[in-house]
């Protein structure tokens, strides 16, 4: 006996579209299972892990904060992903944008202006074009693999943004806390929702969104991405240029990034600290390929990853769960979502004897 | 079929000649009916079963691992376990035997399409079949070696091996084969000696109907046509190890006629097409014209514009993307000569129109612009990827193999439509291995060898003979290569 892989001749339209629910309800059974086996109260640890995140409007607007990074970056990602340029490094992106928004804020603390908001975003969507810009280099010239690329300069990012806000950009006044003042009133996003901490840049990631949809559903340049990356052969010979592309892939994604992470210190954060994000960068990895690379599935994407980490959060204070717990959700998740694809894509047969060839 | 008989299985695409085929040789199993095998009712439940059997067969789309060596891949095949050594040298040894140049250590990524299937036949052979089913074997042969392989074929089935062949080369199946079995829609409609029947008969008897014949409005009367495309001491390095590079190339092809370009397969015609269709720069931009402006460094969109469309071999992940519905293939290349895109976006209706223009005009049997390419067969998106380029109304079109693996019917309509563009005044190049085809369609023929190209003559000035000798790259002797009047 031996197990045999075939591929299904025609893979339903609709069961390919409900593989995101069936492996979230997947990842919620396993969860259930997971939480009993460790000794939790197995439903009320669900009840805050899934629940409680959507209970209020500050919740919600909350799940709104957490999931707008991950849909302005998983955007960006799907775009490259699409055409098998794989930037990794978009945590290093966003660091990057980050810190030159930063910089600008605090090089005009306790200036008023409301052109110093917008200056920043353009410096931030700048430093992610500038750290994409390696990578895109890189490959192009000299056909260096960007994933290692992209994703070691993620690295260099972090330690760059831990020496500065170690050094010359902490707080004068901050008792030797490893952070940057607190950015003044021109420097932050404006809330949107009294009481809560919506900021323009969820609105902003839900046309971040729908741009791409329409750049990847209807544009040429989307078109161009999908020929090559379903067919490079055919790419070529219809004459779309593999190295621009791989240029637009890896700084529309570097770009966003770097948006994302201006949004972040002018919005939640408000200064610069040392650890930016809980890896929105690498967390939208799993989004882009939860919502099939097509942006308007990352938005539900987006927002239900958003919800783990509340959800583990909560989970956290209320129960008493371990703070892993959300990685294990996430893990869970996306390897459910692969692993039922694979099954709708092919399915396994038990055949007897030696396998024949065609 | 007797024993030591070669048996012609004939009958256009779908008729269902590889269906049958492969129940034979056990990859598909019978819904009803019986095999008999030497006297015995047997079910052959796999491959491996015929291949016991003594049953062998060699595929028309070849199913080899691109990173292996030629040994490998035919090891691979074997029913027994080979020492590799001696492997190697019965491999060269057969490859002498049958006239199947053969090299046991290169790798199959770099070879042409020919190569790859003398790999196909050279397994079958090393297993001494009592049954050699062959689908296709010749489309890429040379008519010497063509000639030689039937020597093979004929010398095996003299030692009392059967052989069940399957073609669409009618003159061929005239040849070589004593009977024929003829199949349509699933059915066995007749059984033959095509050595008695007219090529036109037997096609007749496969499609059901009266063959059409290409009709040529004036050929040939062009001598002083202005040329529409100029190449010129073309050359381009190899882009593989293996490749061919292309060798100080040079023709025009000019308003109204249709250019033959002969050759084996791997001779760099794959690099020529790709150097025209500017997917690689030439060295200098006088080397390429179109209507007379230096297009070698331009890209082939822009190339597009200025009138040169190709079409390559392959029609599935180059030609044409599987995945992808057929009106965004159609966006593929004539995006900008249908005006397919505006502001960036894609225009989805007007793509849609014209597949379905193409669809209808070229006879593709499919459920409408929005099926995905990959769901045709191969000769139905052969006809979408030739009308896609046709009714572009190129001023150049340059193709390969445009009727590669097709029956007759669509052959016909592809080529009337080549026909046909030609006399509204573009130039054709048409690139093939199927000499008959280029006979009858091509104005002036040149003949491709190692990266260079004979210079072209007037077709009615060769005869086959002469034309094989170019092919087999024999430029140097005058009485050899010197046109002889047909």
């Amino acid at each position: 006996m031996s197990v045999r892989i075939e591929r299904r001749p025609a893979p339903s339209r609709l069961l390919m579209a409900v593989t995101p629910l069936l492996a979230v309800a997947l990842t919620v059974v396993t969860g259930f299972l997971l939480f009993l086996l460790l000794g939790f109260d197995a439903g009320r640890a669900l009840w805050e892990f899934f629940v409680v995140p959507v209970s209020t409007l500050y919740d919600l607007a909350e799940l709104g904060v957490k999931a707008a990074p991950l849909i302005i970056i998983a955007t960006g990602l799907a775009l490259g992903f699409r055409a098998n340029v794989w930037n990794i490094g978009a945590e290093g992106q966003l660091t990057v944008g980050a810190l030159c928004a930063g910089g600008l804020a605090l090089a005009f603390w306790q200036q008023e202006g409301v052109w110093i908001l917008p200056v920043m975003v353009v410096a931030g969507v700048a430093g992610g074009l500038a750290w994409a810009a390696i990578p895109a280099f890189l490959k192009t010239r000299f056909g260096v693999n960007e994933i290692l690329v992209s994703l070691m300069l993620t690295y260099v990012a972090l330690l760059l943004l831990s020496t500065l806000v170690y050094g010359p950009l902490k707080d004068p006044e901050g008792f030797n806390f490893p952070q940057s003042r607190l950015f003044s009133g021109s420097a932050q996003l404006p809330i949107l929702l009294e009481g809560t901490r919506l900021h323009l840049g969820v609105p902003v990631a839900l046309a971040v969104a729908l741009t791409g949809w329409v750049l990847l559903a209807r544009g040429f340049i989307g078109f161009q991405l999908r020929v090559l990356g379903l067919a490079p052969a055919a790419a070529r010979y219809a004459g779309f240029s593999r190295g621009r592309l791989t240029w637009f892939c890896l700084l529309a994604s570097g770009g966003l990034a770097g948006l994302a992470g201006a949004f972040e210190v002018a919005g939640p954060i408000g200064q610069l600290v040392p650890e930016l994000t809980p890896g929105y960068g690498f967390t939208a990895i799993i989004v882009a390929f939860l919502g099939r690379l097509h942006p308007l599935g990352i938005i539900p994407a987006g927002l239900l990853v958003a919800l783990s980490y509340i959800g583990g959060d909560n989970a956290q204070i209320s129960v008493g769960l371990p703070q892993a717990v959300t990685g294990v959700f996430q893990g869970l998740l996306l390897f459910f979502l692969l692993a039922s694809d694979f099954l709708f894509r092919y399915r396994l047969r038990l055949t007897a004897g030696r396998e024949a060839r065609a | 079929m007797r024993a030591g008989e070669i048996h012609a299985l004939l009958g256009e695409n779908g008729a269902g000649k590889s269906t049958l085929v492969k129940q034979v040789y056990g990859v598909l199993q019978p819904d009803a009916g019986s095999i008999f095998w030497e006297g015995r009712e047997v079910t052959i439940r796999d491959p491996h079963a015929a291949r016991r059997l003594g049953i062998g067969m060699v595929f028309q789309h070849f199913s080899l691992f691109e990173a292996m060596t030629v040994a490998e891949n035919i090891a691979l095949g074997l029913e027994e376990r080979p020492d590799r050594r001696r492997l190697a040298e019965r491999i060269r040894g057969v490859s002498r035997d049958y006239g199947l140049a053969l090299e046991p250590d290169r790798t199959v990524d770099d070879l042409s399409v020919g190569e790859r299937q003398r790999i196909e036949i050279v397994r079958c052979l090393l297993q001494s079949p009592r049954l050699l089913i062959m689908d296709e074997p010749t489309s890429v042969l040379t008519p010497q070696e063509t000639s030689r392989l039937f020597d093979t074929l004929r010398t095996l089935a003299d030692q009392g091996c059967s052989i069940l062949y399957i073609s669409h080369k009618l003159e061929e199946i005239r040849t070589l084969c004593e009977r024929a079995t003829i199949l349509r829609g699933g059915r066995v409609v007749a059984s033959c000696d095509p050595r008695r029947e007219s090529a036109r008969g037997l096609a007749e008897a496969m499609i059901g109907t009266k063959l059409r014949d290409v009709t040529r409005p004036g050929a040939g009367q062009r001598a002083a046509a202005r040329p529409r495309l100029q190449v010129e001491r073309l050359s381009l390095a190899a882009e593989e190890p293996h490749g061919t590079p292309l060798r100080e190339v040079s023709f025009e092809a000019r308003e109204g006629e249709i250019l033959g370009i002969a050759g084996v397969a791997g001779n760099g015609q794959g690099e020529l097409l790709a150097a025209l269709a500017g997917e690689r720069p030439a060295d200098s931009a006088d080397s390429i014209r179109i209507d007379g402006r230096a297009v070698g460094r331009l890209s082939p969109d822009r190339r597009r514009r200025l009138g040169l469309c190709t079409l390559p071999e392959e029609r599935n992940g180059e030609a044409a993307v599987g995945e992808m519905t057929l009106w965004e293939n159609a966006i593929l290349t004539a995006y900008h000569r249908r005006s397919l895109v505006g502001r960036g976006l894609l225009r989805r209706g007007a793509a849609e129109t014209f597949a379905a223009q193409v669809i209808e005009r070229f006879d593709v049997r499919t459920a409408g612009p929005g099926a995905a390419a990959g769901s045709l067969s191969g000769g139905n998106l052969q006809k979408f990827v030739v009308g896609r380029e046709i009714l572009q109304r190129p001023e150049v079109l340059v193709i390969a193999q445009p009727t590669w693996g097709i029956d007759a019917a669509a052959a016909k309509l592809i080529q009337q439509a080549l026909v046909d563009l030609a006399a509204q005044g573009s130039a054709v190049v048409v690139i093939s291995q199927d000499l008959d085809e280029l006979l009858e369609l091509s104005d002036r023929l040149a003949v491709m060898n190692v990266g260079r190209l004979s210079p072209a003559r007037p077709t009615r000035d060769y005869s086959q003979e002469a034309i094989g000798l170019l092919m087999g790259g024999i430029h140097g002797d005058p009485a050899a290569a010197s046109p002889t009047v047909a």
